[in-house]
């Protein structure tokens, strides 16, 4: 039998009847609300990631879970997960990626449209995992540039979230200006992506 | 089988599985005859796979048929032997079309050319790979990489 739960055992009342996304900072006064455009613009984009489960192997189990009721991802703001990736935002890559997959997976990330990021689920996607043979992508960082890795084998549902959470903070604090920088086109120079 | 008499060989049972070998000239002789007997035939193919034995001078790499009779539900499997610095053995995919895909992964891994083949070319690894993975004297890890970090892995 599966070993006893030990997290999350005692109810905790809710705080608040109803739940809301903090707003930005910024300055009030009547009729009025002053505040970051990049800070109001992350907050759209942090809380409606779209993402699309490049799902290969066991891993995307456990992202069926995540998806399901009880781990529910939904409620961080991905209820309509994208199969194209011409409408996502969050390419989650998981799952083991073989060498021949790999073109395929970069063709993927290249029909995203900015902005985009990319999550890799599970340790084969992170780095080869235990599969360390001729035939296996030993990560996925050696074609596309990923932002957020979540290792485990496969890794549970709350850690994906946790996951989740670090892309929606890099979401939302991302600087308007980053995806025109230097630094970051040197990034992808080095991907050979334009 | 009396057709084939003296060239058959190696006649074992190995898990109620009846075995033999042939000569690797014979092979869609003895295929061809197992599939059109009335009383044998033996019609579907169910795997074709290499073996690759290193210590067998001049007949390292054994090509084995597995082959079912759906009538009598009897399997039977037949292997040829042939050499490593000549691979060539003459393809059964005229005779069965799943042997076109299973030549191409034995090809693929093993190095086996297929004689007469229509399409022979690597089908589950990369097609600019150099070497054949499943022969023995190739680990299973990949020998290109350059980012292991040795001391790690307790290697020096």
């Amino acid at each position: 039998m599966a070993r006893p739960v030990q997290y999350n055992i005692t109810d905790k009342p809710l705080e608040k009847p109803y739940s809301i996304v903090q707003g930005p900072e910024g300055y009030m006064g009547e009729g009025f609300f002053a505040s970051k455009l990049s800070d109001v613009v992350g907050l759209a984009r942090k809380n409606s990631i779209w993402p699309l489960p490049f799902a290969t192997s066991c891993c995307g189990i456990e992202f069926m879970a995540l998806m399901a009721s009880h781990y529910d991802l939904a409620r961080f703001g991905s209820e309509r997960v994208s199969f194209t990736p011409r409408q996502c935002d969050l390419l989650m890559v998981i799952g083991t990626i073989a060498k021949k997959m790999a073109p395929v997976v970069k063709q993927v990330y290249l029909q995203m449209a900015e902005p985009r990021w990319v999550l890799a689920m599970g340790a084969c996607a992170s780095s080869g995992g235990i599969f360390d043979t001729y035939s296996v992508l030993q990560g996925i960082d050696q074609v596309i540039p990923v932002d957020v890795y979540v290792p485990g084998c496969p890794p549970r549902p709350e850690a994906v979230i946790d996951g989740f959470l670090r892309v929606q903070e890099l979401v939302g604090s991302e600087n308007l200006r980053r995806r025109n920088s230097p630094r970051y086109k040197e990034l992808m120079e080095t991907y050979g992506i334009q | 089988m009396e057709k084939f008499d003296e060239e058959l060989t190696g006649w074992e049972e190995p898990y109620g599985m009846l075995t033999f070998t042939s000569d690797k000239n014979l092979n869609l002789k003895v295929l061809q005859f197992l599939f059109d007997d009335p009383e044998l035939g033996f019609q579907f193919m169910t795997d074709l796979t290499a073996v690759h034995y290193p210590n067998q001078e001049g007949k390292e790499l054994a090509v084995v048929y597995h082959l079912h009779n759906l009538k009598e539900n009897v399997r039977i499997r037949y292997k040829i032997f042939t050499d490593i610095q000549k691979p060539d053995v003459y393809t059964a995919s005229a005779l069965f079309s799943a042997a076109n895909w299973m030549e191409r992964e034995t090809f693929d891994f093993f190095g086996v050319n297929f004689v007469g083949h229509p399409n022979l070319k690597r089908i589950l690894n990369v097609e600019e790979m150099e070497y054949f993975p499943l022969r023995k004297e190739y680990p299973l890890e990949d020998q290109k990489r350059t980012d292991k970090d040795d001391e790690m892995f307790g290697r020096d």
